[in-house]
């Protein structure tokens, strides 16, 4: 759905003749793909114990390992797919200057749509310097995502000291892959697993990368339309079984979702007084239970606060913020929630940089967003995690009625110069929702190609 | 009575909101709008590329070109192709019959589910060739040599220009299904004030239902209507009563367009099963399928009312169930006309009628009228003919469902001098 004719035109040779910048075409995943499109060169400063099994992860996936001093094997250009450095034992700033060291000469390999990934400590509140350093590695992601050229990423996972290696699997497979094409600069926190522990070789049907989410009965709402549709079809796609919820005026679309997408419309208004209620006593009825809840639901009534009244401050508070609490609230009390919940907020970029006419929309993301972070605690005691995805400009139906001159200001604004699809928000809505994803809980991901705004 | 076939299970319904002719639907098929519902129903119920055991439905007002209108739907639909289906037609009653034969088959224990359609559309209504253009034309066909084609052609007609219209009225008597039931309406002496008002509690009914969420998981909205267009939920008994009458004569002229139904298009849909295939499935049982009856009327040359079938039905299957009357806790009577369902109460309170016509020792009393359509009916919905039944149907079983017990009673005229009555009850 390329509505973009700037990125396409800078594909043409004649266009970039005359000095026009070339929009780069981002990969993105399709069933079958490999993880990554060629080799990955896996380093560690100061003897990380993650090096290891991410040598074995990408082995397994079929990845193959690239050397150091860039010894090239057969039929390889030298480019790398991939450069992954275990920074998470660095602790001085001779670490930092050994991660230099490793990342100058791989980075200039890196190949377009590369993704440059880094493990690095949580900071170390006893050791000043380890504390520096841990910072530091933020930086130099933040730095090298707006530097990688055509299509790259670079992202930095925070790993907590005591967290099993397995635990980063899931994310490290996400920020590698094409499913992570609009994610870019961002910090991601990885915690000791919540829930019980997940042992891929005992589980009754092992890992499938193509189908994470294999039978997870996943609930979307405002799942009729844009963002809310492409991630039902993304977790169908990825082996959920979708109850795709939307407002009863929105049935016909929200119908063919569930459709196409092999499951089911619950046709509901989040904000009826009693519609957790309902909801959940249709998931009892249907399911049995709940293992995903994505509360994709918004609207937008902007105003200037000046001329600000109470039906458009409510009506978004209400849809955006009040249902979800009320229906998490039901959730946390009940026992539906399997003890391999996931519940992903879609925020916004604007509750995290604001954004003029609207201060109800950033009023109700924001609050997202402080939802998720005290709702994270409560939910690990039932193994359940929550997290917040936050998109920047996505290329939907609202972003095309925007004045020609805001839209394109939006889309450029960000390291990757382009806007995203709504599939990046849902794809990254799939990482979140895997059972493996325990690790990650009351982050917010923002999807915006790194964004200057709210950066 | 001794009964030893499984009872048939309602597991839900689908309809889209009903539009008045010349609507919201105006440009729409019997085929657009039943495939909309199926795929709605498949959406609720998550039947995408189900095999079904088989769907039933029909249309009064068919296309010659709607040959198996229904295999025609489910082919177009999202339920799997191996789905079979066939067509049925019995006029205002189609809707409830696919239902009966739907749910007897499920109690033979010759399907395991099934689906019961109905559609109609008086906005794309088949307007036919003359008939007399027709003949030529067949002659036409039929002849071998030029000559013959030559004589054939010259028995064209500027006056064959006109076309055949299906109208709204009996072959055999010439009158509208409206003049038919005002001379009921004259016959049990039904006011205008009584018609007024139940129309207005129709109206009433069905705004409350919607505003309570009630149909959420009935109606899949179509080409940008959510509810019912005919619905006017700020209407009231003194509003209808400034309306003119459109049937029957002088004084006892009573039945106005605010009384009766409008033309409407639309289509319903329910899904049955049986209790196992509904458990396999998870899906739920609102209510099973009791017992169903079917009534002829001579309204030709008896005298007998042409949408009272109903009143002949309805005792025949209480005996036949040991019940009464007074046994329920919902009566869904379609209201064709307001006057049609006030005649049909008030024959059954009528010891007379009893004896004379229906041959019992007592009438069969008066209903509680608060269990009376409850959530509104045909005069608020309008009446797409054959996608009656179904909206009933599934409006009774969620209504059974929320209640948690009890039975409900269906009653549906139609043209013809037939009627077709069931009873459900609570799952």
């Amino acid at each position: 759905m390329s509505n973009d004719t700037f990125r396409d035109l800078s594909q043409n040779p004649l266009v970039q003749r005359l000095g026009v910048p070339r929009i780069p075409v981002l990969r993105r995943h399709t069933p079958g793909a490999p993880l990554l499109a060629g080799p990955a060169l896996v380093g560690s400063v100061g003897g990380g114990r993650f090096a290891e099994p991410m040598r074995a992860l990408l082995k397994d996936a079929g990845v193959p390992e690239s050397m150091t001093d860039s010894s090239l094997a057969g039929g390889d250009d030298g480019r790398l797919a991939a450069v992954v450095l275990d920074a998470t034992a660095a602790r001085t700033l001779d670490d930092l200057a050994a991660a230099q060291e490793f990342l100058t000469p791989a980075v200039r390999r890196l190949a377009p749509n590369g993704r440059l990934l880094l493990l690095g400590p949580e900071p170390d509140a006893d050791d000043v310097e380890a504390a520096a350093v841990a910072q530091a590695l933020d930086g130099i992601v933040r730095s090298a995502a707006k530097e990688v050229r055509a299509g790259a990423t670079a992202n930095l996972l925070v790993v907590h000291p005591d967290a099993p290696p397995a635990s980063v699997d899931s994310s490290v497979r996400f920020l590698l892959s094409a499913r992570s094409a609009y994610v870019d600069g961002q910090v991601v926190h990885v915690g000791v697993p919540v829930g019980p522990v997940l042992d891929p070789v005992g589980m009754d049907s092992p890992y499938d990368v193509d189908r994470p989410l294999a039978g997870r009965v996943a609930v979307v709402t405002g799942a009729a339309r844009g963002i809310g549709a492409a991630i039902a079809d993304t977790l169908a796609r990825d082996g959920a079984v979708i109850v795709a919820v939307d407002v009863p005026a929105a049935g016909a679309a929200l119908a063919d979702v569930a459709n196409r997408t092999g499951g089911t419309a619950l046709q509901l208004d989040i904000t009826a007084t009693d519609a957790a209620e309902r909801l959940l006593a249709h998931l009892r009825e249907r399911h049995g239970r709940v293992d995903v809840v994505v509360h994709n639901a918004g609207i937008t009534r902007d105003k200037l606060l000046a001329n600000m009244d109470a039906d458009r401050w409510n009506a978004v508070l209400a849809v955006n913020l009040r249902a979800q609490l009320a229906l998490n609230a039901a959730l946390l009390e009940g026992d539906l929630l399997s003890d391999t919940g996931r519940i992903v907020c879609v925020a916004s970029t604007s509750g995290i940089a604001g954004n003029r006419g609207q201060s109800n929309y950033a009023a109700s993301k924001a609050g997202v967003i402080g939802m998720v972070r005290a709702l994270a605690p409560r939910l690990a005691q039932r193994g359940a995690t929550v997290n917040a995805v936050a998109p920047g400009f996505i290329e939907t139906e609202m972003t095309a009625r925007m004045p020609l001159g805001t839209r394109e200001a939006g889309r450029r604004i960000n390291s990757l110069r382009q806007g995203g699809l709504p599939v990046d928000v849902a794809e990254t809505v799939g990482w979140l929702a895997q059972a493996e994803s325990g690790g990650v809980t009351g982050q917010v991901v923002r999807v915006c190609g790194q964004s200057m705004i709210g950066a | 009575m001794t009964r030893s076939a499984r009872r048939a299970a309602v597991v839900g319904g689908n309809r889209i909101p009903f539009a008045r002719a010349h609507g919201a639907y105006a440009q729409a098929t019997n085929l657009d709008m039943l495939t909309a519902t199926l795929d709605g129903l498949a959406a609720r119920f998550g039947l995408a590329g189900e095999r079904i055991g088989e769907v039933a439905g029909g249309a009064v007002l068919k296309h010659a070109r709607d040959r198996d209108l229904t295999r025609e739907t489910v082919l177009g639909s999202r339920l799997s192709p191996s789905t079979p289906a066939y067509d049925v037609q019995q006029a205002c009653g189609t809707g409830l019959q696919t239902m009966v034969a739907v749910a007897n088959k499920i109690a033979l224990g010759q399907l395991e589910s099934g689906i019961a359609a109905g559609v109609d559309t008086a906005s794309d209504a088949p307007v036919a060739l003359n008939d007399d253009l027709r003949r030529v034309l067949m002659r036409l066909n039929g002849a071998r040599s030029l000559p013959d084609r030559l004589r054939a052609l010259a028995g064209i007609r500027p006056g064959q220009l006109v076309p055949e219209v299906p109208r709204n009225a009996e072959p055999r008597t010439g009158l509208s299904m409206g003049e038919h039931a005002a001379l009921t309406a004259l016959e049990w002496s039904v006011t205008r004030e009584a018609q007024d008002e139940l129309a207005a509690a129709s109206h009433r009914n069905l705004a409350a239902a919607y505003d309570r969420g009630f149909f959420d998981d009935l109606v899949t909205p179509y080409l940008g209507l959510t509810r019912d267009e005919n619905l006017r939920p700020d209407t009231s008994a003194e509003k209808l009563a400034r309306l003119k009458p459109v049937f029957g004569r002088g004084e006892g002229a009573t039945m106005t367009a605010g009384n009766s139904t409008p033309l409407t298009d639309g289509a319903s849909a329910v899904l049955l099963g049986s209790d196992e295939w509904a458990a396999e499935r998870r899906l739920p049982v609102l209510a099973h399928v009791v017992d169903a009856e079917t009534a002829a009327v001579d309204f030709v040359h008896a005298g007998e009312g042409l949408l009272t079938a109903p009143v002949h039905a309805v005792p025949r299957l209480l005996q036949r169930n040991g019940l009464t009357l007074a046994d329920f806790d919902f009566y869904e009577i379609h209201e064709a006309f307001a006057s049609t369902v006030l005649a049909t109460l008030a024959a059954w309170e009528d010891p007379a009628f009893a004896k004379e016509r229906l041959g019992l020792d007592a009438p069969l009393g008066p209903i509680d009228r608060s269990r009376l359509n409850v959530v509104g009916s045909s005069l608020a919905t309008g009446h797409p003919f054959a996608a009656t039944g179904g909206r009933i149907v599934a409006t009774l079983a969620k209504l059974l469902h929320e209640r948690g017990s009890g039975r409900g009673l269906v009653s549906i005229c139609a043209a013809g001098g037939q009627g077709v009555v069931a009873i459900l009850e609570a799952a």
